[in-house]
């Protein structure tokens, strides 16, 4: 019998979180720091609505680029978010999470051989969706001394003739650093001057603890060429929701649309109307959640510190970066030790790309008595390396 | 900050002060000050904890009294009030609008107990009117905790 398989696909690295997933799963009692999700519900009035939206029997596909009045609020919180300015006629698409967004933006702009800028440690979809649409995927190796934020120096040096697209995670997840307005300007400018295009996944916006978040689609000459990508996972806690959103100019989201209604039809109806729950009436919700995420974030800095652990400090998302670099050993190695002799499970920063090699990515999206329990075991595990040596 | 500080608080009353200020990020010893100073100006008037008796062996029965009074000449509701919430047993006392003046709150070891207690002390106090008794039979949510709460994490262990 022929191979069924398509080259493209068997070439692609399975997800360097699933290897140390299964390793994790196998142990009993483990205490995990590795979850990418808010630990919150989604807040109980956007559930409610859900259910009620269910009990009415609106169970039926809606148009392929999302329901009328999610496209309108989508458009009114951008617009009170970040002072932009979407069409929710035809510039808005509503789609299965930021995922699915990331997916057919990719999809609906390179032609095999384009390259596209992706700069890691980051989210692990950016790659493999590259390959998929036939992309060649150039990597950008951040650097902690810079805050592992994208420098104009980086992005000129990464540019090709064959460049297109520059894919823009900021939140970070793995890292948790922002780009605040300043270094946005920075590579906009050559972004604008080598007539390239941006993917800005802006998931993690609302938790941003350094200011308000700017999206890049906010400054002057970028609106016309950035696909702004969020969603409602991490904001409101609606990660199994499964909804999320894409907004940009005109003729790539319909491009977009074409390719979601073709692989998709359209995204979770009873989701849809949950998220217009969320949007009209969530804003204290996520500023409450933001404000917990932080307290958190400056208890694993403060304990990072006494315990002399060298780490930035992250003002996004709900990830820390810390250095396992004094050990001598892989992010693989101390991950698995530390997993194996303290049972606290942590990602090793290189699921993210080779740039996380010396780093682990510890979430936070814990209450504080799980993150207290792991700090404590933690501790005493740098302590006894540190013996060793 | 004062704000910060008393929304953490009010649902972690136990948490170290060391903790509170790196959470807050804000200096330990203004924390300290202000708590210091919040407790003298009655803000903060108490450090309670919350229990579910049902789960232990001691008996309790809670029940919502409503109370109506005639005020009393030049004082309000103010020293009736203050009649009743002398009495240990009373563990709330509010003045309410609507159709009755007083929402008390007694604690008893019986049905009986607060009965007693009810007509004995509460009904012959001489402003007292009338009154209705309402027994709590069961606690769903009180001061914001959801009684029964299951706090299984159910998400995957690990997830990009």
């Amino acid at each position: 019998m022929r191979n069924p398989l398509s080259n493209t696909i068997v070439n692609i690295p399975p997800s360097g979180i699933r290897k140390f997933f299964d390793i994790v799963s196998e142990m009993k009692d483990a205490i995990s720091l590795g979850v990418g999700e808010p630990d919150f519900d989604t807040p109980w009035h956007i559930r409610e609505e859900g259910i009620y939206t269910l009990e009415k029997g609106k169970t039926f596909y809606t148009s392929n680029a999302g329901l009328k009045e999610l496209k309108i609020e989508i458009s009114k919180y951008l617009e009170r978010r970040c002072n932009i300015n979407y069409d929710s006629n035809d510039e808005v698409v509503v789609t299965v999470g930021g995922s699915e967004a990331i997916d057919i933006a990719l999809r609906a702009m390179i032609d095999p051989g384009d390259e596209v800028i992706i700069p890691q440690p980051s989210y692990v979809s950016y790659q493999p969706c590259t390959v998929l649409a036939n992309g060649v995927p150039v990597i950008i190796e951040l650097q902690d001394k810079n805050e592992f934020r994208l420098t104009k120096e980086e992005l000129i040096n990464a540019i090709t003739p064959k460049t297109k697209v520059l894919v823009l995670p900021f939140p970070n997840n793995p890292t948790g650093a922002i780009m605040e307005r300043s270094d946005l300007e920075e590579i906009a400018e050559v972004i604008i001057d080598n007539d390239l295009f941006v993917i800005s996944d802006e998931i993690y916006s609302e938790l941003t603890y350094k200011g308000d978040h700017v999206s890049i689609a906010e400054l002057p000459g970028m609106k016309e060429r950035t696909i702004l990508i969020n969603g409602f996972s991490k904001s409101y806690a609606m990660t199994g929701w499964r909804l999320g959103y894409a907004c940009g100019p005109k003729e790539i989201i319909e491009q977009m649309v074409k390719i979601h209604q073709f692989a998709i039809m359209c995204a979770p109806t009873n989701s849809q109307y949950a998220a217009i729950e969320a949007l009209k009436n969530g804003d204290d919700d996520v500023a409450e959640m933001r404000e917990t995420y932080n307290g958190r974030r400056r208890y694993l800095m403060n304990a990072f510190k006494e315990m002399r652990l060298e780490c930035f400090e992250p003002y996004g998302a709900f990830y820390v970066f810390p250095s396992i670099k004094e050990f001598n050993m892989t992010s693989e190695e101390f991950a698995t030790r530390f997993l194996q002799e303290e049972k606290v499970a942590v990602v090793p920063g290189t699921a993210f790309g080779d740039s996380g090699e010396g780093f682990l990515r510890i979430s936070y999206a814990y209450s504080l008595e799980n993150l207290k329990l792991a700090l404590g075991r933690l501790d005493k595990f740098v302590t006894r390396l540190r013996e060793e040596k | 900050m004062r704000e910060k500080i008393l929304t953490f608080i009010e649902k972690n009353s136990r948490i170290d002060l060391k903790e509170l200020s790196v959470i807050l990020g804000v200096d330990e010893i203004a924390v300290v000050n202000e708590l210091a100073d919040m407790e003298k100006e009655n803000i903060i008037c108490g450090y309670h904890t919350l229990i579910d008796w049902d789960k232990t062996t001691v008996e309790k029965v809670t029940a919502l009294i409503e109370v109506r009074v005639t005020p009393q000449r030049g004082q309000g509701f103010d020293s009736i009030a203050e009649r009743i919430y002398n009495y240990s047993e009373v563990t709330s006392v509010y003045l309410i609008s609507g159709g009755f003046d007083l929402l008390v709150i007694l604690e008893g070891k019986s049905l009986r107990d607060i009965s007693q207690f009810v007509s004995d002390k509460l009904s012959t106090l001489e402003s007292v009117l009338s009154t209705a008794t309402h027994f709590i039979l069961k606690k769903y949510k009180d001061h914001g905790t959801i009684m029964d709460k299951k706090n299984k994490d159910e998400r995957m262990l690990v997830s990009p």
